[in-house]
């Protein structure tokens, strides 16, 4: 089974209302005892132990790097690991699963794109997040949920849809592509975010022709992300992607650009975006790919 | 670097880790991560005169004093500050802040770069999250040699 859809006027001038829950719904579904497997809560953040410190009544944890990070090969879990992770945190293949974390929704995004590889059809994210509950004076707590484990089906990852290789953005340049990292990053003074540990990669600059939007952008102060027609102000004209059918994000693991991949595939409404998760990190230290340092976007390289 | 026996405190901490279940790691560095003293109220407000550690993704900043608040000459004493939204951070100051205070300068430039990754950790919290506490040890070592240079 699965939860109704909110019905917020702000969520239905987006392409797909059904994605986002705001604060005020979830409060009322948790106030109603409606839990798994209709409904489970999610908590992904960035910080490991953020979730240990006070989390949403009810909510489980899912780590990006621990949980969702195959721990040898760079690359997701399998479908066995996704089935054993999920089901343990008592969600079903047809449970709505609610997803909220620190930094708007940042690693939610991210936690988010990576249930769409799984294909789980019912999954949202909390709207303003974890700093929006905590500023609403909404409840937190430190005691663990009691879990009833469920059967979640082996589904084996589709790739295609929505996630990039390096080989699928040589194919792509020309068409829009977007760097959602922050300015320095972009124009090559540094290779990892500002503020943010150095993670290798040997060259600073950007893929040929790419925009930068740094992935905030669609944040509102509160946390919420803007409007649609702020969005469409940012991506639609200022980006200008128009009504391009093909559209590639990227940052520096995958995880920022999840946020913007979120954005333009359902509250925008793109059909085909695809998050390119090798990012900066790999195409970085990638022998004879073209890179541009500075500023502008660059035109692709004669090949 | 040194054969010398790691300091208790540190030893301690290591093997309160070492004990128990992933989840109860994290769990202990959680009451590390509640337990970092406040800075004392001579370095409040003046945070931005602090070292930040770039190794952690939080803003985290630290300093070093030997043998100053009443403390014998040549005694460490290290302080920090993070916010409470970065709870992996704040443990990871408070297990160096409360391992390495009250050590001789001696003792605190003879603890091995890589004690963050005997701590078990890696697996409740990642490797590349450990990171940021050894580039956390090497700060303070670093301005531990400064002040007794």
């Amino acid at each position: 089974m699965t939860a109704p859809v909110d019905p917020s006027e702000k969520f239905a001038a987006y392409a797909h209302p059904e994605r986002l829950v705001s604060t005020e719904w979830l409060q009322a579904q948790l106030d109603a005892g409606t839990g798994a497997p209709d409904l489970v809560v999610v908590e992904s953040d960035e910080d490991v132990l953020l979730y240990e410190t006070g989390h949403i009544p009810g909510a489980v944890k899912i780590d990006w790097h621990t949980d969702l990070n195959d721990p040898v090969q760079r690359d997701y879990i399998d479908g066995e690991a996704f089935a054993r992770l999920v089901g343990g945190k008592g969600i079903a293949r047809d449970t709505t699963v609610v997803i909220y974390g620190d930094k708007n929704n940042w690693w939610a995004a991210y936690a988010l794109w990576v249930f769409t590889l799984f294909g789980h059809e019912d999954v949202r994210l909390l709207d303003g997040g974890r700093a929006k509950w905590i500023a609403e004076d909404r409840a937190l707590t430190r005691e663990q949920p009691t879990v009833t484990p469920v059967e979640y089906p082996v589904v084996e990852r589709s790739d295609e849809g929505v996630r990039a290789f390096k080989d699928d953005v040589l194919a792509h340049l020309g068409k829009p592509l977007i760097d959602v990292r922050s300015a320095p990053e972009y124009d090559g003074s540094r290779t990892t975010a500002p503020d943010y540990p150095e993670e290798g990669a040997l060259r600073g600059g950007h893929i040929p022709t790419a925009v930068n939007i740094p992935w905030a952008t669609a944040a509102a102060p509160d946390g919420t992300f803007k409007s649609r027609e702020e969005l469409d102000a940012v991506y639609r004209d200022g980006a200008g992607i128009g009504d391009a059918d093909e559209v590639i994000a990227y940052c520096r693991i995958g995880e920022r650009s999840s946020h913007t991949w979120f954005v333009l595939q359902h509250l925008l409404g793109y059909e085909n975006v695809r998050n390119y998760d090798g990012s900066w990190t790999e195409w970085g230290s990638a022998v004879r790919v073209p890179i541009v340092q500075g500023s502008e976007p660059g035109t692709i390289p004669n090949r | 670097m040194t054969d010398a026996p790691l300091p208790t405190a540190l030893a301690e901490i290591r093997d309160d880790f070492l004990e128990l279940s992933q989840q109860d790691r994290l769990q202990l560095l959680l009451e590390f991560s509640d337990e970092l003293p406040a800075l004392p109220e001579r370095l409040r407000g003046h945070e931005d005169e602090l070292e930040r550690v770039e190794e952690c993704q939080s803003p985290v900043f630290i300093t070093v004093t030997v043998g100053e608040d009443g403390d014998a000459p040549g005694v460490v004493r290290m302080h920090a500050t993070a916010p409470r939204e970065a709870p992996t951070t704040r443990g990871f100051a408070s297990i160096l802040a409360q391992g390495l205070s009250g050590l001789t300068a001696e003792q605190v430039l003879a603890v091995p770069a890589d004690y963050p990754l005997t701590l078990g950790l890696s697996e409740a919290v990642s490797p590349l999250r450990i990171r940021g506490m050894v580039g956390m040890l090497g700060r303070v070592q670093r301005q531990v040699r400064a002040a007794v240079a």
